[in-house]
């Protein structure tokens, strides 16, 4: 009974043994933070802070003395090789571009039937005069919702990685930080000259981006380009004013709901109309008469909700990037 | 218009290869800045001015001045000023 206890307990020490000198153990420590398992195994040592030392400045010229010419010829083949390189690159795609049909060529794979298609019957389908708004939020408007997605999701991916955590905000270090991170401090006060003129350009630009939003069905522009407009007077405002300004109205809890709501919505209206319209089914979205505002079917609801994305995607990268929050 | 068409692309060009050899950053962002702004002039003279608009809005503005906060982040902007500083001494 003892005996086999021992042997048992030499038995679990054994593998514990293994398990402390196992890769797994190591690669364990690594990422509790404990211990570097690559700290014995590399031969290089941290140099010493020990101020000059003869010695050392000994070897380090002679080391200088031997390794300079390697390194010399060594950028010199790097800096030939990449200018080869980047010949050769350019000379491979003009070459290609030889091959290629000629521009404006009638025969060119461009023009098939679904251009011609796009031309002929676009206005009489969408409803919208703007061929290239009726053909990126009608005939592929899920190519549109995609690039909304990616918007939305690169906004998160910047949040995981400059939002700022003020959980722990009391201690003295944490506090001391926030401090030094928060961009708030140095930003220029009560800037005259900034504030006069951004009164003035401010409201300008909002309406134009405005302009360009409700108008995508009838003139150039579109969602993107009006969310970027309104998205860069936000920026000249939030600069003009402040962060105390900007958090009256805009916080992380408009963003997300603006956000969600807005792609939320494109993505149910867009799957009906795509769901009806593949079953021959009637829609009930009335086209009205090309030309007024208040025609071509979801475009313009479309057009508002990749507006919002956009400028709320704006904002929050250039609110990420000066202060990790809104 | 063919000469100013040629005039900005010429620029164009300039531009692109001046941005690779600017040493300093933050003239670097300023050149890539005229590069979209003209970038956004020959789009309006192809005539699509959807893009120009996108282009002077994105291009010009928001991802320059994206490029300059990060730059005063990793205070880019003020160890060359140092630098500049420490010259006029010597």
């Amino acid at each position: 009974m003892k005996r086999t206890k021992v042997g048992g307990k030499e038995k679990m020490s054994r593998i514990r043994d293994d398990y402390d000198n196992s890769r797994w153990r190591k690669i364990e420590d690594w990422i509790k933070g404990e211990k570097d398992p690559m700290d014995d195994a590399m031969e290089i040592r941290r140099p010493l802070d020990d101020g000059p030392d003869t010695d050392v400045q000994i070897t380090e010229e002679s080391l200088e003395r031997t390794t300079q010419r390697l390194f010399k010829f060594v950028n010199r083949a790097y800096s030939l090789f990449s200018v080869c390189f980047c010949i050769l690159l350019v000379t491979i795609m003009i070459w290609y571009i030889t091959f290629m049909p000629t521009f404006g060529d009638g025969n060119n794979p461009v023009n098939n039937e679904v251009s011609q298609r796009y031309i002929e019957k676009g206005l009489e389908e969408t409803g919208a005069t703007n061929f290239v708004t009726g053909m990126i939020l009608d005939y592929r408007a899920f190519d549109t919702f995609g690039e909304s997605c990616v918007l939305f999701i690169s906004t998160i991916c910047v949040q995981i990685l400059l939002r700022h955590d003020d959980k722990e905000k009391d201690t003295v270090v944490n506090r001391e930080l926030t401090r030094l991170e928060n961009d708030r401090l140095f930003e220029p006060k009560n800037d005259l000259i900034l504030q006069k003129v951004s009164c003035v350009l401010v409201p300008i630009i909002f309406i134009f981006g405005i302009y360009i939003i409700l108008n995508g069905h009838l003139s150039p522009g579109g969602g993107f380009s009006g969310g970027a407009v309104i998205g860069a007077g936000l920026i000249l405002y939030l600069n003009a004013f402040g962060f105390k300004k900007t958090e009256r109205f805009f916080t992380d809890k408009t963003f997300r709901v603006i956000t969600l709501s807005a792609l939320s919505f494109y993505c149910i209206a867009k799957s009906y109309s795509f769901y009806t319209g593949a079953n021959h089914l009637e829609s009930g979205i009335p086209l009205g008469t090309p030309g007024a505002i208040l025609s071509s079917g979801l475009i313009l609801p479309l057009n508002i909700c990749v507006g919002l994305i956009v400028a709320c995607t704006m904002y929050a990268f250039y609110a990420l990037f000066r202060k990790g929050g809104f | 218009m063919k000469i100013f068409e040629t005039v900005l692309l010429i620029g164009l060009i300039l531009c692109a290869i001046a941005c690779n050899f600017t040493k300093k950053l933050l003239p670097a962002v300023v050149v890539f800045m005229s590069y979209s702004t003209i970038m956004s002039i020959i789009w309006m003279i192809l005539q699509s001015p959807d893009l120009a608009i996108t282009e002077a809005a994105v291009g010009a503005g928001i991802t320059s001045i994206l490029f300059f906060v990060t730059l005063k982040k990793i205070n880019g902007i003020d160890e060359e000023d140092e630098g500049r500083g420490e010259r006029k001494d010597e």
